[in-house]
């Protein structure tokens, strides 16, 4: 009852002196602004790259050839990068050919599981007569179609096992590229044959099937009709407008359920492939990457970035926390004869100390609230520029309230302390 | 309690200041002071006599160097402070010339706050409070906030909060030194209803005589010793 009407009197006096209470809360309010909105934006951050790593199947390897290197450097994706020119292309002996694959796929048969592959045909043009379309060629195999691009198919089918095999004329094209080629008409889409300008020369499809444009991870917006969509054709389709025997920069590696470490099994790959395949290569070598790494470093790399602000933060409290132990030493003195009164009409020294201690917890718990709300509206704002779906951290949040409260405390003692001291005669005199 | 009881039973009250400096100063010489239930008693004495330090001592705020003092069968020189608050919370209320009601709350719960102190239960303390809040005619503005309030009206608030607890003294420091003759005149009011109707011991402390001359007995207290006592006429003047 007690401390119900302390509670409401410390609200009394935070509404009546506005402008002081504001002040003085505002170093709480920055410090725990900035610790929610961090942990808004690192929680949205965490929620996004967990669901894209479920999208992409956190068992999946890259495995790549990149150029071997003194000053190679190894960022924060497990990708390597290099400073200055390349030196030279990749030359025909430093590709991984489907033998190869084989190879590693025989090798690690218990482990792995499919091949995704994919072979980069490039910026095209679809034609048809004034109509024209922007599209991005690729030919996939079956595993890459189903797992990594994992299309809605709106009518039509995906690839056949013949269209892979002999590596026929086929496509699938997105609803965006029906729309500006077809009207939307996709049972007319379906079986026509269009022509598309890959560099200078004009190559002849039937599509076969049309899937729903996916437009969530498109980061860079552009207007509907410049969108490039996806064209999708049979792997050996593919190489085929190359003219070469198929051949891969990068690969995808679906490993099995059996692999629990795939960062330890990546390594393992690695050296595998290096020594079979690359030992005498000189410029040249496989380097791995995981989502899970990936996202490992990611994740290291916002604690580490959340640390150092919890610690500024941290800091902001504790002056915040000081701005409230020197506003309370000022009320209390102000107040000086109002707790002499309060002594005379029968309060303990126990009932003053916690009035007090209550009003700076009151005054921290305001603030606290103030810079939760604050935090998470600076926070979503910043996760949505960034791009991610934004979630509030509840466990951060709860926290930041306990921890404001308790800074009420642990600031709000000594002067309640002081003020329980006082001496009532002295007190009551105190003009 | 049988009318008549012992109330206050002080004997060879001493206070001294600054013990064993060189300033050391010695207030009180030894006071004697009996008062008796239902007895409505004035101390007066210029300024500099020791009123305030006796007050103090008497309302329990402060403890003598040296003597005896019993309040309501209460020894105060043995409690604790725990205890000294409890007794004031609970046997004495306190009447200030100031007012000294706390400001940023309203009429009403100045009054509770003494029975707040006490843990009365919240919805016996509304009930008490309104009560108290008619006794002085102020139920009309309970909730007003001091500041929304005249200085007689904050008095008679001030006399509704000493009245809290029901003790069984009630102690009045100048209760109309702030005011004008007309409001005093109300609040001295009070103070005779109270006592006539409600038999409550009061003790006044003034430095007016004709205060001082409505009640039943005067104790006149000159350089930190009572000169003198005499009957007062023990009601309001008649005009």
């Amino acid at each position: 009852m007690l401390l119900l009407d302390n509670i409401i009197l410390a609200l009394n006096g935070v509404r009546a002196n506005k402008m002081r209470s504001l002040l003085t809360m505002l170093g709480i309010i920055i410090g725990i602004s900035s610790v929610i909105a961090i942990m808004t934006v690192g929680t949205s951050m965490t929620a996004s790259m967990n669901e894209t790593m479920s999208s992409f199947g956190a068992n999946n390897i890259t495995m790549g050839v990149s150029q071997k290197s003194s000053k190679k450097e190894t960022m924060a994706n497990g990708m390597r990068f290099e400073f200055g020119p390349r030196k030279q292309n990749l030359s025909d002996a430093d590709y991984i050919y489907e033998s190869m694959l084989d190879t590693l796929m025989e090798e690690y048969e218990d482990s792995l599981e499919l091949c995704l592959l994919e072979c980069s045909v490039g910026d095209a043009k679809a034609m048809d007569g004034e109509l024209y379309a922007n599209v991005d060629v690729k030919g996939v195999n079956d595993p890459m179609l189903e797992k990594e691009e994992d299309l809605t198919i709106l009518a039509g089918r995906l690839f056949t096992e013949t269209d892979q095999k002999e590596g026929r004329k086929v496509c699938l094209v997105s609803d965006y590229f029906c729309n500006n080629m077809f009207k939307g008409d996709t049972g007319k889409a379906l079986g026509s044959e269009i022509s598309v300008l890959i560099g200078d020369k004009y190559y002849y499809y039937t599509i076969v099937g049309v899937y729903e444009y996916d437009a969530s991870g498109n980061f860079v917006s552009t207007s509907e009709e410049d969108t490039r969509t996806n064209l999708y054709l049979p792997l050996m389709t593919g190489f085929e407008y190359n003219h070469q025997d198929p051949r891969y920069s990068q690969v995808t590696l679906v490993t099995n359920s059996s692999v629990t470490d795939v960062d330890t099994f990546m390594k393992e790959i690695e050296t595998f492939m290096n020594r079979r395949f690359y030992r005498n290569n000189e410029s040249y070598e496989i380097s791995c990457s995981s989502m899970s790494s990936f996202v490992e470093e990611l994740t290291s790399t916002m604690s580490t970035m959340s640390m150092a602000i919890s610690f500024i933060a941290g800091i902001s409290l504790l002056v915040g926390g000081i701005g409230v132990m020197n506003i309370m030493l000022v009320s209390i003195q102000e107040r000086t004869k109002e707790i002499g009164t309060r002594k005379a009409l029968g309060a303990t020294n126990a009932s003053i100390r916690v009035q007090f201690i209550v009003e700076a917890m009151v005054l921290c718990f305001v603030g606290g609230i103030i810079g939760v709300v604050l935090g998470v509206l600076l926070g979503t704002i910043l996760s949505q520029q960034m791009g991610y779906e934004s979630s509030a951290p509840v466990e951060a949040i709860a926290f930041a309230v306990a921890f404001s409260m308790a800074i009420g405390v642990f600031f709000g003692y000594y002067p309640a302390n002081k003020a329980a001291k006082m001496n009532p005669v002295d007190a009551l005199r105190y003009e | 309690m049988s009318k008549g009881d012992v109330i206050i039973d002080a004997r060879d009250i001493v206070k001294r200041y600054y013990i064993g400096q060189p300033n050391e100063l010695e207030i009180l010489h030894g006071i004697n002071l009996t008062v008796r239930e239902g007895e409505f008693v004035a101390i007066v004495g210029a300024s500099g006599s020791g009123k305030s330090t006796l007050m103090n001592i008497v309302g329990v705020l402060d403890k003598p160097t040296e003597g005896e003092y019993i309040l309501d069968d209460v020894d105060v020189m043995e409690a604790r402070d725990d205890e000294l608050s409890e007794i004031r919370n609970k046997k004495i209320g306190f009447v200030f010339q100031t007012y000294n009601l706390i400001s940023r709350t309203s009429a009403v719960k100045n009054v509770e706050l003494p029975m707040m102190y006490a843990r009365v239960p919240g919805g016996k303390r509304k009930k008490r409070a309104r009560e108290l809040m008619e006794l002085v005619e102020m139920e009309d503005r309970m909730h007003h906030t001091p500041d929304e309030l005249s200085g007689g009206q904050k008095q008679r608030v001030a006399i509704a909060r000493a009245m809290a607890n029901d003790p069984a003294l009630i102690l009045a420091d100048e209760p109309t030194g702030a005011l004008d003759s007309k409001t005093g005149r109300r609040v001295m009011d009070i103070f005779h209803r109270l006592h006539e109707e409600r038999g409550k011991t009061i003790v006044l402390i003034t430095h007016s005589p004709e205060l001082a001359e409505e009640c039943e007995r005067i104790l006149t207290l000159s350089d930190g010793l009572f000169i003198g006592e005499r009957k007062g006429s023990g009601h309001a003047p008649v005009r």
